[in-house]
């Protein structure tokens, strides 16, 4: 791979980590509040908590930021302790740290969202595909509508019916959670299994309604190929129908497709936050939801940096694949 | 299918057939129609198309852009695609009428029997696959052997014989010149040996100095293999260089099937008469006259003879009566009410 | 306009026209029907049902649907029937505006960064990607709790309208790319227009199609975005919108305590909306793009 388009892909990482941090940052400030800190004098004034421990809380908090110091300095700190994922200490449940809290949290989401995730993609994409051909079975035109009405449902929304019928009236699964109460994360097959059986009701909430996204996607990218000389030329030579279909037709529409992927993903994280939320799941949507509840501010601004740079990973993943599967991207730029 | 349309069609392949040159027909299309359909009715984009291939000969198709020529090479391939449908006609190849073929017959007939050169041969070749990946697909799904030294052996010939080096086998198209794609492409249409090959404009994208060394090559390889030869295209020039014999298409219909000599030399049809002197010749240099008037909608085509609206001979028959293409001098059909059929033929 | 009033042939001949307008682009059609239907409950229905509904403890709570409750309380006594009724005509005109917002956005970036090219293309193109990848909701959610306090529905649109640029300006970008080049606008180049001129004369008109299936997407992505603050509980706080109505039954555990008629009717309306919205969006695709229609 040549090092050019490395170090591009390289840079627009680097780019939205700078933009997820800034944004934490600078949106705070503009307000011409400081939120954090209000927060802490009103616990203070409440005294919900213990003026003891706020006391404490502010001191720490005062001394981490310099807010002495100014603007320009302050930011440089703040960008420091960022990309050493340092994100200070929560504010309800002191002294844990923020990034701890996240770390434990974020497994959960990575591997729901990234299972997923992959699956409506290429579930989705084999789906459209098949729409667009003149040969498919019959089937796929008839599941075709209502795959494309659940993708118009946000998938939250999907996972509350889904919870209302397949947990709360037939009781097939479990109501919420990410495993059975009482019990404690392990690596035990029982724990797995059980996590699994967790798991299904929101991944399928993610995937049912992801589905019909990106087959309609994948149908028309799957048109626009089908149209292409190669593709005329492949069935002048007298191929069957089904490797024109797999190698020369959808081996070139899942090129733009997995760009689109690569878009999406930000989307696709915002729906299983609150995919999260609706099913209690024990990652990172439901730890923001709590402290969205308590304005926890230290937390919220965590865990949005996390989540932006896990999605710049992946993205940054994604566009070195790219080359693998497309040998002409290295070669045309840079 | 109207009972005179088979005769008129045998009637004329057997004058040209019976002229006793020893050549015999490979490829013989009787009365083929296509059409599109369209919101705004069907569109007759090949209306009653009837001409005989003789084994090795090169035949040139010419005409306006839209006139059909196209159309004519996907339909011989049975590769005309909703909303188009082919409503007609018949094409023998060697006896069987491969537009009557079930699709897994056509399939295996594609690139064994008779070979297609896409229009827009620049974008032909699969950008993710290598050449030699591309070549080998197209023998995997036709029985032929793909693994070993002979296989290698053979793409390696293929190659040569086409004239490229050996070492494109390996490569992937965006790395080739314009003309060494096209050189794959024909590659990949002849590595089967085919009877019939089509080539719709190959070399449209090209720069002339590649064109004529495309042409040349194609020329070569077409005596080398014996195959009969369709060359579609706009190029005169070309045409001269190449064909044998040039039919001229107008609005989905042959208005002049002619030896090449004798169409430079003596355009019969008024179409082909305008067409020949717009061409700008070595006396007018640069001179391009055009044809005056626009081709004719084909979805609501003039009633009488398509060319009628243009034509400076145009006489009252000629707006009730479809001329049909007919020997009108030896060795030539023309669809043109104003010659007497040559009679003694038929 | 003129105010000669029509005659009924000219009339006639006019619904015909729309009728077979509709009947060449059913999704279109279909899409619109339903938002229309939308745009009625919220016209027709405050005639019918008072707005003291939507205030807490106006009715007993946890009343199931029944004749004096068409569809039914929630846990602090509110009419489910009201805060449809009331609440759908404010998510509507949040995605409207902050739709509005995004698509004036994403015009000015994307026709600048298409027409100009070269270091303004970067830079748009750049922050539309940028943005794109990172999720919006979270943005949104450091936002609203940074400036939390009484957010009016105004406050809401706004806010959403910060992420929904972005679409609106990639696609209208590559639009205004691949037009630049052609016949009609080089010939206006060459007869000494000028930049905003060509823009707004010669490349508008023809990406009106584009810019309907933009505007309609922005909208539906704002709504989804706000629908999603709100179901957060970053939403305002005392309106009925169809977000906040998620929220609350949410925070009552609707589900839970079997409470169907509170949560499924505004879900009803959601995915009446994006349903409608889509086919809108995808109806234009084929009418900017006829080569869909064919493989529909
Ligand atoms: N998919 C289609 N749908 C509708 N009409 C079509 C379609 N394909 C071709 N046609 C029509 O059929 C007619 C013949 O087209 P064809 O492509 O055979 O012309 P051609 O002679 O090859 O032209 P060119 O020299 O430009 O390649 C044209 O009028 C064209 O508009
Ligand atoms: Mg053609």
């Amino acid at each position: 791979m040549p090092l050019g388009y490395l170090l591009r892909r390289l840079t627009v990482f680097l780019l939205i980590v700078w933009v997820a941090a800034s944004v934490n940052f600078f949106i705070p400030r503009l307000s011409g509040a400081d939120p954090v800190r209000e927060r802490l004098l009103q616990m203070a004034a409440v005294g919900g908590t213990g003026t003891g421990t706020v006391e404490e809380v502010v001191k720490s908090y005062q001394a981490k930021f310099g807010l002495d110091k100014p603007l320009w300095q302050q930011y440089l700190f703040y960008l420091a302790d960022m990309v050493r994922f340092d994100f200070g200490v929560s504010i309800t449940r002191f002294p844990n740290s923020v990034a701890g809290m996240i770390l434990d949290a974020l497994p959960w989401t990575l591997v729901l969202v990234t299972v997923a995730t992959l699956m409506a993609f290429a579930i989705g994409s084999l789906f459209g595909a098949l729409v667009a051909w003149p040969r498919a079975p019959r089937f796929v035109h008839v599941l075709a509508p209502p795959l494309l009405t659940l993708s118009a449902i946000p998938y939250y929304l999907l996972g509350l019916i889904l919870v209302y019928f397949l947990a709360f009236t037939w009781r097939i699964f479990p109501l919420g959670g990410g495993y059975k109460v009482g019990t404690q994360p392990s690596w035990s097959w029982a724990f797995i299994q059980d996590a699994a059986y967790h798991s299904i009701l929101p991944a399928l909430s993610i995937i049912l309604s992801g589905v019909g996204f990106w087959a309609l996607s994948m149908r028309g990218m799957m048109v626009t190929t089908q149209g292409e000389d190669y593709v005329t030329f492949a069935e002048a030579k007298g191929l069957r129908p089904r490797r024109i279909f797999l190698r020369y037709a959808l081996r070139n529409a899942i090129l733009p497709q997995t760009t689109a992927l690569a878009l999406a993903l930000g989307h696709v994280v915002s729906g299983a936050v609150l995919v999260e939320i609706v099913f209690g799941y024990p990652g990172v949507g439901n730890l923001l939801y709590q402290a969205i509840r308590t304005f926890d501010y230290p937390i919220i601004y965590g865990v949005t940096f996390m989540v932006i740079v896990a999605i710049g990973l992946a993205t940054l993943i994604l566009d070195l694949l790219l080359p693998v599967l497309d040998p002409r991207i290295t070669y045309h730029r840079t | 299918m109207s009972d005179t349309s088979v005769r008129l069609g045998k009637t004329e392949v057997g004058a040209v057939g019976g002229r006793g040159d020893g050549t015999e027909v490979v490829l013989d299309v009787r009365d083929l129609r296509v059409s599109y359909v369209t919101p705004r009715g069907p569109i007759r984009a090949v209306n009653g198309v009837s001409f005989a291939l003789r084994r090795g000969e090169a035949f040139g198709l010419v005409g306006e852009s839209g006139s059909g020529k196209s159309t004519i090479a996907l339909s011989l391939m049975q590769l005309i695609k909703p909303p188009g449908r082919i409503e007609g006609g018949q094409a023998l190849l060697d006896g069987t009428d491969i537009l009557a073929l079930s699709e897994e017959e056509m399939q295996r007939v594609r690139l064994a029997e008779i070979a297609l050169i896409t229009q827009g041969a620049m974008n032909s070749l699969n950008p993710v696959m290598r050449i030699r990946e591309q070549i080998i697909d197209a023998w995997k799904d036709h029985g032929e052997p793909v693994n070993g030294r002979e296989a290698e052996e053979r793409i390696h010939h293929l190659l040569r014989w086409v004239g490229l080096q050996p070492e494109v086998a390996r490569m992937y198209p965006h790395e080739l010149s314009g003309g060494m794609k096209q050189r794959a492409v024909i590659a990949i249409a002849i590595s089967l040996r085919p009877k019939v090959i089509i080539a719709d404009e190959p070399t449209s994208a090209l720069d002339v100095v590649v064109q004529r060394q495309i042409m040349q090559t194609l020329r070569r390889i077409q005596r080398d293999l014996g195959a009969a030869v369709i060359l579609i295209g706009h190029d005169m020039g070309l045409m001269a260089q190449f064909v044998d014999r040039l039919g001229v298409m107008y609005a989905g219909k042959l208005v002049e099937v002619s030896p090449i000599r004798e169409m430079f030399r003596d355009p019969i049809h008024p179409y082909s008469q305008l067409l020949i002197a717009s061409l700008p010749s070595l006396a007018k240099k640069g001179q391009f006259l055009g044809i005056p008037g626009l081709p004719p909608s084909l979805l609501d085509p003039p009633l009488g003879c398509p060319f009628h609206p243009r034509c400076p001979y145009a006489m009252e028959r000629c707006r009730v009566e479809v001329p049909a293409l007919e020997l009108k001098r030896p060795n030539r059909l023309v669809a043109c009410h104003l010659y007497e059929r040559e009679e003694g033929q038929a | 306009m003129t105010a000669v009033p029509l005659s009924l042939e000219q009339a006639q001949d006019r619904i015909g026209r729309v009728l077979r307008g509709l009947r060449t682009y059913p999704m279109l059609s279909a899409g619109l029907m339903l938002i229309l239907l939308v745009l009625l409950i919220s016209l027709i229905g405050p005639l019918f049902v008072p707005r003291e509904g939507v205030q807490v403890g106006s009715a007993p709570p946890d009343q199931r649907p029944s004749r004096e409750y068409l569809l039914g309380t929630d846990t602090v006594g509110r009419q489910i029937l009201a805060i449809i009724i009331y609440g759908t005509p404010l998510t509507l005109q949040i995605g409207l505006i902050a739709g509005a917002i995004g698509l004036g956005v994403g015009m000015i970036f994307g026709f600048v960064a298409g027409y100009y090219g070269g270091a303004l293309d970067h830079l748009f193109r750049g922050a539309a990607d940028v943005f794109l990848t990172v999720p919006g909701l979270l943005i949104l959610v450091v936002i609203a709790t940074t400036f939390k306090g009484a957010v009016s529905v105004m406050t809401q649109a706004l806010v959403v309208s910060a992420l929904a640029w972005m679409y609106p300006t990639r696609t209208i970008r590559s639009q205004v790319l691949s037009m630049r080049e052609r016949g009609y606008v080089q010939l206006a180049k060459l007869s000494g227009m000028s930049g905003p001129e060509i823009i707004v004369k010669e490349l508008m008109p023809n990406l009106l199609p584009y810019l309907a299936a933009s505007f309609v997407s922005a909208v539906s992505a704002a709504i989804l975005a706000s629908i999603g603050l709100e179901a957060l509980g970053l939403g305002p706080q005392n309106e009925p919108t169809l977000g906040m109505t998620i929220y609350w039954s949410l925070y009552y555990t609707s589900v839970l305590r079997n409470l169907w008629w509170w949560w499924s009717p505004p879900i009803v309306m959601i995915v009446i909306i994006f349903v409608g919205l889509f086919l809108i969006s995808a109806g234009l695709d084929q009418v900017a793009n006829p080569r869909l229609r064919r493989a529909a």
